[in-house]
Formats: C-alpha cells, structure tokens, sequence
C-alpha cells in the first residue's frame, strides 16, 4: 500500500475536525478513513464524542472544553502516518434480494441500458463484493464501493419522492442498501427482507462502515416467508466465515 | 406517574433533550434541543436535571391537561404560560391540579421555549435518548392530541429564577471552513455583510438564509462528507441554509462557514423574516464562548429560588427593586 500524503485537517466549528485524505470516492482513500476510525476507536482520546466515516474523510465530533486541539490534530497525524495496522478481516453478509418486477422496478431499463438480459445483469451485480464505505443520508442507509464500473448509471433526472424501505440500488459509480423508506433518484434494482436497522434491538444496526455485503438472489416466492421472519427480528441476511 | 394530555399542538412541537450521540456513524441524526440554555433553565425549575428531556414548543405553541397535580415551568427568551386561565410569571414553575388546562406559547421576538415536567419527562429512551427525531421516527411518534406524557414526579416546591437567564448579544459567530476554500476570497465578507435574513422555510432540521448570491469558485458538488450542527452550506442556488440539530449526518454541498457552537442556541431562536449578522472569531474566542454558555448554564442552578422564599434585602437586591424606591416611608 503506498504511504499516504498527510491528511487535510479542516476545522468544522469548535466542536469537529474533518480528517480529509482527498476529494474522490477511491476505495484507497475509504480505506485510510476506516484505519484511522478503527485507530482512534481502539485508543480513545479526551474529548473525543464520535466520529463519522464517510468515502473520502473522517468527521471527528468533539467537546471543546476537554480538547486540546493542537494534541489532538498531532495526534491525528500521528496516527496517519503510521503504517497501516493489520486490519481485522471484515464481516461479510450475505444479503438476499428478490430482484426486478415490482421489487425492482428499473431492473429491466437498466438491462435494455447496458445492452445485456436481465439475468446477465443481476449475475453481474451478483459477481462484485462490496463495501459499506459509509453509512448516511438516512439511518443506516448504506453506501457501497465496489460497484463493477460497467454498471455504472448516471442517477435519473426526476428523484422519486418515496421508494420504499430495503430497495437495492444503482446510483453513479455505487450500489447502496435503504433501510427506510424515503426519497431516491438511484436505480432500483430489487428489493431484500434483511432489515439492517433494527430498532430496539442490540445492535440497532446489523452493519458497521467497512463490513462487506454480498448480494444472493432469491425467488419471488421466497419473499413473504423471509419477510415474516425479518419482521420478527430475525437477521435474514448470513455472516459468511471467512 | 403524572401524566401531561397533548390537547393540540403544532407540528414544530416536540420531546428533546440534549440529543443522541454515538449513532452518526449509522446516520442517525443527533436531534436535541434547539437551545441548551433554556431547556436547562425549565428543567431546573421543576427539580430535573438541565439536560433532562422536555416539551420543546416552536411558533404556534401548545395546550395541554394535566391528569394529576404537576408541576409544570416554560422557559424562553419570549414565551407565555398560562394555567387554568391564570398567567404564570415568567421563569416561575406553577402547580397546576389535576384536569387544570395549561397554555404554553411563543410571543414575538423567538423561535423556541421549553415546557418542563415535574422531575424531568419519562417517555421511553431510544437509543440513549429521548429526543425525537421527526424524519426517521427514533425517538416516538410525532406528538398529537390525545398523546399522555409522563413526568418523573419528586420535584420541589414551585421555583422562581432571580433573574431570567440571557443569551449574550451580538452577531452570531463563525468559523470559516471547512470549504471556505471552494468560494472566492469576498465570500466570507458577503456573508458578513448585511444581506441576510432568515427565510420562512426553517425547522429543526434547518434554515434557508435570504440575501446576496454566494457564488463557487467552480462548482458545488463535493463528495459527501459529514455535516455538523452549525453548519452553512451552500447549494447551487447560493443562497445559504444552515444546518440544525435534526440536519442529515452527511451531505454533498460546500461548506462556506461554521456556527460556533456557543451560538447555536441563539442562532435558532431567531424568527423566520427576521435579519442575521454574522462575524468571524478564533478558535480561541469559540472556545472561550462555550465556557461562558456552559458556565451560565451551571450558574442557573444556583439562581433559583423557592417562590414563597421570604423577600431578603439581598434578594431584593437581585429583583433590583431598590431602584424605583426612594423612601420607605409613606407619604404624607
């Protein structure tokens, strides 16, 4: 992995640093945001309340009053500039998705789009494993690299204004996972009984920023029964030991 | 435990307390209350904890019953209170008895106030919070008529403040950054200027600012990265929205500003149409603004004092009462 050039440190007020490794969504860049999120998680620092990942920087969310910010900014860099840690190996869900008809409404669009069937086109979107870059925009809305670049959809021109809850989807150069229903301009490609945000349970979100998702398509018939058990609390979705 | 019964409310109505933390990350919005001072003030009227959770009332305001004695206390820069027709004194907790209907509303001049329960609110927690969240649904279901709100209960006898607490003055204070970078140099000064005013699409998730065009250097999509409250961004449109306690945790446009976070509180109890300074200060100076904000908030606990507490010549003092009074004798 090459040495990374230092991280931009941009002041958010006086209660947040965003940690800035660039301005793109490179997995490269991701990946530094997640090391240096595990770093400052494993040895908590004063001051320090939460902080968020996202693609390409790390919003570190702080209380003034117990922050020295120049140690804490050193800090930081210190940690930068570190060689990587050997990261953990990620969890791996499998994530089921009854794809297309009424569960993904712009499967077969996409498919006349990028010139192939439908069915070559969901085993493409099968083939990739992804990542969950960040999480944000809605709870546990999760945005994921790994894309394979040749199903890469320009977002649509009028968002729709409501989309349900659990819709997988296409939008840009990522695929993404909605845990709640809201408004979208991405490409719906299916639908999965998984429920990753789970409100009253421990955890409240079956997924952490850097976790890696596949995606296994299932038959229509399978959803009611699959659905019933994801309401009921049941994870649909599989940890794949890696 | 003693209930409050929402009678009508406005959609502005709603629980807060401190906020939500440590779920950003999953993109839960950390909501809380608008302004820290005066939740704590009515809380501390009551007997509860400043943070503890309480009826946050936006323009419109709300009536309630209560269900048995309660002690109630609203606390807002321009606020009204009444119980079963008589007008509370402002910054005074009341008893209100049982089936008594309570007024509580915003006046001129403010966005915000809040109504405390006796012993602090004690609906459910979620996700170690009380504050509700109106776009995801964390924290309840919106209030409504008919809804019952439970009061923890123990507090004291009725409290008064000495001298109702204050938010300093002056323009609301900024931080350049973090996209400052991504508008020409005059951009801050335009912000600075005199243009703005607060537009009528504001809420807790945010408000839209009315004034000059801040234009980008070159463009105004950035890869999303996290927001925090106090944040100005703007869209392509350029005109500024700045973000509150219900905002997004992340977000695609350029950042120009920060609000410190000492002024958060006094930035959203500014009314929709009315106009906004803003000024740039140090870190330094934010730092020392957040002291004084949290200094003030702990100063509340010792300047309240019991309603029928006999009227000392000190507290005399305090009411600065002396002033008008040039002799104690009756004239002749």
């Amino acid at each position: 992995m090459p040495v990374a050039a230092s991280p931009r440190l941009l002041r958010c007020g006086d209660a947040a640093i965003s940690v800035e490794f660039g301005s793109t969504t490179d997995p490269a860049l991701n990946a530094q945001v997640l090391a240096l999120d595990a770093a400052l998680a494993a040895e908590p620092v004063a001051g320090v309340i939460e902080t968020v990942p996202t693609y390409r920087s790390l919003l570190v969310q702080l209380d003034p009053l117990r922050t020295d910010f120049a140690a804490l900014e050193a800090h930081i860099l210190s940690l930068c500039a570190r060689p990587p840690a050997q990261r953990p190996q990620p969890r791996r869900w499998l994530v089921p998705v009854v794809f297309g008809g009424d569960f993904g409404m712009d499967l077969a669009d996409l498919a006349v789009r990028h010139a192939m069937s439908v069915e070559a086109l969901v085993a493409r979107f099968c083939e990739a494993t992804y990542h969950v870059a960040m999480i944000g925009f809605m709870p546990g809305f999760a945005y994921l690299g790994g894309l394979d670049p040749q199903l890469a959809t320009p977002r649509r021109l009028q968002p729709r204004m409501r989309v349900p809850a659990q819709s997988i989807s296409i939008g840009g150069a990522q695929a993404a996972i909605m845990t709640v229903e809201g408004p979208s301009g991405w490409h719906m490609m299916g639908r999965t009984p998984m429920r990753a945000f789970l409100p009253g349970l421990d955890p409240v979100f079956l997924y952490e920023p850097g976790d890696e998702i596949r995606f296994e398509p299932i038959a229509e018939e399978a959803w009611n029964g699959l659905d019933a058990r994801a309401a009921a609390g049941e994870p649909v979705a599989r940890l794949e030991r890696l | 435990m003693t209930k409050l019964i929402v009678r009508s409310c406005g959609p502005a109505t709603s629980i807060q307390d401190r906020g939500r933390f440590l779920y950003q990350r999953y993109g839960v919005s950390p909501a809380g209350a608008m302004d820290r001072l005066f939740l704590a003030a009515a809380n501390l009227l009551v007997g509860a904890a400043p943070d503890a959770a309480a009826i946050e009332l936006g323009l419109g305001g709300a009536r309630f019953t209560a269900e048995g004695t309660l002690l109630v206390a609203l606390a807002g820069p321009s606020c009204s209170l009444s119980v079963d027709g008589q007008k509370i004194a402002p910054f005074t907790a009341a008893r209100a008895e049982a089936g008594a209907e309570i007024v509580a509303r915003i006046d001129p001049g403010a966005a915000y106030a809040y109504l405390a329960l006796e012993g602090g609110l004690a609906t459910a927690p979620d996700m170690g919070s009380r504050s509700m969240h109106r776009r995801s649904g964390i924290g309840g279901a919106p209030l409504a008529p008919g809804t019952r709100l439970p009061a923890q209960g123990g507090g004291p006898e009725p409290l008064a403040f000495v001298e109702p607490p204050r938010h300093e003055t002056g323009p609301i204070r900024i931080l350049p950054g973090p996209q400052d970078d991504f508008f020409p140099p005059e951009a801050l000064a335009t912000l600075c200027g005199e243009g703005y005013r607060l537009s009528a699409q504001a809420d807790r998730m945010g408000v839209r600012l009315e004034g000059p065009v801040l234009a980008h250097r070159d463009g105004y999509n950035i890869v999303s990265d996290g927001i925090v409250d106090g944040s100005i961004q703007v869209p392509g449109d350029g005109q500024p929205i700045v973000l509150l306690r219900d905002r997004q945790t992340t977000g695609g446009y350029p950042k120009i500003a920060t609000i410190i976070s000492a002024d958060i509180g006094r930035f959203a109890q500014i009314p929709p149409g009315e106009p906004v300074r803003f000024a740039i200060v140090t870190l330094d100076e934010a730092i020392a603004a957040a002291a004084r904000l949290d200094a003030r908030i702990e100063g509340l606990v010792g300047a309240c004092q019991p309603l029928a507490a006999p009227l000392t010549s000190e507290r005399l003092l305090a009411l600065n009462l002396i002033g008008g009074v040039t002799s104690a004798q009756p004239a002749d």
